[in-house]
């Protein structure tokens, strides 16, 4: 078969191509992004949804001393994990796989100091009196919503530790590409973004409301 | 490397050390402005509006340059990002109803 024939049967179209130009971990981690983001989006739902329904729901919960101050360094970082794991997939482009290994490193000490601050809040809340299931305040959905939802992305962060740990190894021991450097980057950011509206949901709305 | 070698491999790649820096700055400034808003006395739903409002704006700006969607093809974000858009849309569907049943226990 010449050439010309085999762009003919197997065009981009037809699977003989590449119609993203990318490869199939990359466009896997996205269609696993997108899935993942319907998760999170139906949880947020559920939290308005259970809010705004309730006329008993917990109101001023986070003040802005010290909660909101709190949880806007927790915010301040994790974006500047994602600046390193920026500076990981370029490093990871120009070949440099001493400087992309720190990198990664860099980005997973981020998501454990993340992770650190995330449970001395909960345990702030639980002290107070917030379970589950109950709490002083109001509905007892807020513990429910609260807890189910930070604890999703706190999975999410904890997972994608352990992932960028494994992909710090094997590209540093030549084992990973550099795509899977950037594929892992892809899923590091899904995270942040993930946060960027957890944090004004759930934290800013119950400054004044 | 050369400076050419260095600037055609951020061109392939997407992005340069400087453009990422600018939209992360970006992004801790919108940051500190929604708690800004937060701390000033603004009607629920206008709150509401201007936080998820800068919450998009920045979920774009990673999407866009961190996540490299804009250097990716026009065929990636057709595919995956209106059909998104598209279903976080429908899920709004049920808030009528909490409003509904916020009336109805308030009656009650």
């Amino acid at each position: 078969m010449t050439d010309s024939q085999s762009e003919v049967v197997a065009g981009a179209w037809s699977g003989g191509g590449s119609p993203y130009a990318m490869g199939s971990k990359k466009l896997g981690m996205w269609l696993f992004i997108v899935s993942d983001v319907m998760t999170f989006t139906a949880l947020l739902m559920a939290y308005s949804y259970s809010r705004l329904a309730n006329p008993d729901w917990p109101r001023h919960v986070f003040p802005i001393r010290p909660a909101i101050l709190f949880s806007t360094t927790m915010t301040v970082v994790l974006l500047a994990s994602s600046l390193t794991m920026v500076m990981a997939v370029a490093a990871a482009h120009r070949g440099a796989r001493g400087s992309a290994v720190k990198w990664l490193l860099a980005t997973m000490a981020g998501g454990l100091i993340f992770c650190g601050l995330h449970i001395s809040e909960w345990f702030h809340l639980i002290e107070e009196g917030v379970r589950l299931f109950s709490n002083p305040w109001g509905s007892p959905l807020f513990g429910a919503t609260f807890f189910g939802i930070t604890g999703l992305h706190m999975t999410h962060v904890m997972c994608g530790v352990i992932y960028l740990g494994v992909i710090a190894f094997g590209y540093g021991t030549s084992r990973f590409s550099d795509e899977d450097v950037e594929v892992s980057g892809l899923y590091w950011h899904f995270v942040d973004l993930v946060w960027m509206f957890v944090f004004p949901m759930i934290y800013l709305m119950s400054v004044k409301y | 490397m050369s400076g050419h070698g260095e600037a055609a491999q951020a061109s392939e790649h997407g992005g340069t050390t400087k453009l990422f820096l600018i939209v992360w700055i970006s992004l801790v400034v919108i940051t500190l402005g929604e708690v800004y808003i937060a701390y000033l006395e603004f009607p629920a739903v206008t709150m509401l509006l201007m936080l998820i409002g800068l919450s998009v704006l920045k979920a774009g700006l990673i999407v866009a340059y961190f996540m490299h969607m804009r250097f990716e093809k026009l065929g990636l974000f057709l595919t995956l990002i209106p059909a998104t858009i598209f279903c976080i849309g429908m899920m709004t569907v049920i808030f009528p109803d909490s409003v509904r049943l916020l009336n109805v226990r308030l009656l009650h």
